[in-house]
């Protein structure tokens, strides 16, 4: 199995300097589910020693996994990046 | 959803006829027929390129295309023509599968064919913009303008970036926060949806040819069910050119609550026994992921809104019913449809949502609907236990104890062969008679 890190390596990310999603980890604190940790395809979503989670907006695939798992209202804000940004796939 | 009537009163103010938000396939096939018609249209990609932002499990079928582009075969940029279908059931180590090829499928006018995504939409925009349409990419869709609850246009993410048009078409994708903008979605379940990853791999032309027995221009399209464990889910398996193709589709709330990581799965898949030859040595030249709206016509939401209407994944009509999985095809006869309604509402003068009620009409009168409304039983029946693990458990098991030579031990027979597999992995006959029929009914 390739590492994660190589197969996210070989996927085009224009990255935008602000992030288009927002995760309030206030609010994952309390989650007994935390079906995003699992679910995000890129793997977003790490959770932290202290009970919280670490989000890095910089490798989505703007798939919409994260939100529509998420059972915390507004945990997750979740936009779109600006137009040209983001995941670019070129052989898929 | 307000019911007027009265045409808007002036259309000084608007800056096309229709804005297409979203150059897929949906929103380009709209695009084409509406500048096809003489009408002024935005077609507009947050992407820096159509398809850029788009991914599937691999296979178009191109007869919905005969009409927009005559001899689309031509000039389309195909990978390869698929001539050999598979539909392949696995356990840990068993795999047991249906293998139909057909030369007619690789001559004109042909029924599947891979593609990259990224070409494949480029070159429907294209024939969009040579029918007049104006494509702008690199342009993020933020919400839509309304007046008076009906909607007049669309904001942007570009300096003075709002656009007013007559009508707006929602093409952009299967998260449409345009629909749900509008109020054309009720509560989106979860349950409704699956995530596709998949991973594209490198191999040599001559490599793929002769693991997958084809030739020329010729490939293979694997459709498996039985590989995801406990997640509710399938996979698939298929050549391009000189790179293959293979994935997962996989239920949203299981894996949310099932522990299991997509690309897990997704390597786990890669080292059975059935497939681990097929992809042995390659490098991974691409990792894709996007959400699918699984649930069909049950998730649909209302298709046409005042100045809006909704097409392609945005309205959920991608067809994932095990035996059929396709999207682009329905994308694209969503799109054509919606275009042609639209035109006839601007011709009328009234884009309300009565006005642009033909769009709905001429979807239930084609394939789209007719085919979502058939088959609107089958993706549950699909992602329920039975098909996902009894039965290729019992399917690879008969096949095992059928084929095992026992001497000295005479033949068992396959009636005690089924029956002892039905036992082994808790089948009962009564509800074999309901599954077999309820299945023949969801499947028309």
């Amino acid at each position: 199995m390739i590492s994660f890190e190589r197969r996210m390596d070989s996927v085009e990310f224009r990255i935008h300097s602000e992030a288009h999603i927002v995760v309030d980890d206030t609010i994952c604190r309390d989650c007994s589910v935390r079906g995003c940790i699992t679910a995000c395809p890129a793997d977003l979503f790490v959770p932290t020693s202290d009970g919280g989670i670490l989000f890095n907006y910089e490798q989505c695939f703007e798939c919409g996994t994260c939100y529509l798992v998420c059972n915390e209202e507004g945990a997750i804000s979740w936009n779109y990046p600006e137009g040209g940004h983001g995941v670019v796939f070129h052989s898929s | 959803m307000t019911e007027h009537t009265a045409e808007r009163p002036s259309s000084d103010n608007d800056d096309f006829d229709a804005i297409v938000v979203g150059a897929g396939p949906a929103g380009s096939a709209a695009a084409l027929e509406l500048a096809r018609a003489g009408r002024s249209v935005l077609l507009i990609e947050r992407g820096p390129f159509p398809g850029s932002k788009n991914m599937y499990g691999g296979v178009i079928y191109g007869r919905i295309l005969d009409t927009l582009v005559p001899q689309w075969w031509t000039e389309a940029p195909i990978q390869r023509w698929v001539t050999r279908r598979q539909t392949m059931m696995m356990t840990g180590e068993q795999a047991l599968t249906v293998d139909y090829r057909t030369e007619a499928w690789g001559r004109p006018p042909y029924n599947g064919a891979t593609a990259y995504r990224p070409d494949f939409d480029s070159w429907l925009a294209d024939k969009a913009v040579e029918e007049g349409a104006t494509l702008v990419c690199s342009t993020t869709v933020t919400g839509l303008l309304t007046d008076s609850g009906r909607v007049v246009g669309v904001s942007t993410d570009r300096p003075d970036g709002d656009v007013r048009a007559r009508v707006v078409i929602a093409a952009d994708g299967v998260n449409s926060f345009l629909a749900k903008e509008a109020g054309l979605y009720g509560e989106v379940d979860p349950a409704n949806y699956t995530v596709g990853v998949k991973e594209t791999i490198a191999l040599p032309r001559s490599v793929i040819d002769e693991r997958f027995a084809v030739r020329g221009d010729h490939g293979v399209d694997i459709e498996i069910i039985g590989c995801t464990g406990d997640v509710p889910g399938g996979g698939f398996l298929y050549t391009n050119s000189d790179t293959i193709a293979v994935g997962l589709v996989l239920s949203l709330p299981a894996l949310a609550a099932g522990g299991r990581r997509p690309e897990e799965l997704l390597a786990e898949l890669k080292l059975h026994p059935a497939i681990a030859p097929l992809v042995e040595g390659g490098e991974v030249k691409e990792y894709s992921a996007h959400v699918i709206p699984e649930a069909g016509y049950d998730m649909m939401p209302e298709l046409v809104g005042d100045g809006i209407v909704v097409a392609g994944d945005a309205a959920a009509m991608c067809l994932a019913a095990g035996l059929w999985l396709e999207g682009v095809n329905f994308a694209i006869g969503s799109g054509a449809a919606a275009g042609r309604a639209c035109h006839g509402a601007l011709r009328k003068g009234d884009t309300s949502a009565v006005g642009l009620g033909d769009y709905r009409r001429r979807l239930e009168s084609s394939f789209v609907l007719k085919d979502h409304r058939k088959l609107r039983e089958a993706p549950h029946l699909v992602m329920g236990e039975l098909a996902q693990q009894k039965l290729p458990a019992m399917a690879c098991g008969v096949a095992e104890d059928m084929f095992t030579v026992t001497n000295p031990e005479p033949k068992a027979g396959l009636m005690r062969i089924v029956r002892r597999q039905m036992r082994t992995n808790g089948v009962k006959l009564r509800s074999v008679v309901g599954d077999t029929w309820r299945a023949l009914r969801a499947f028309g």
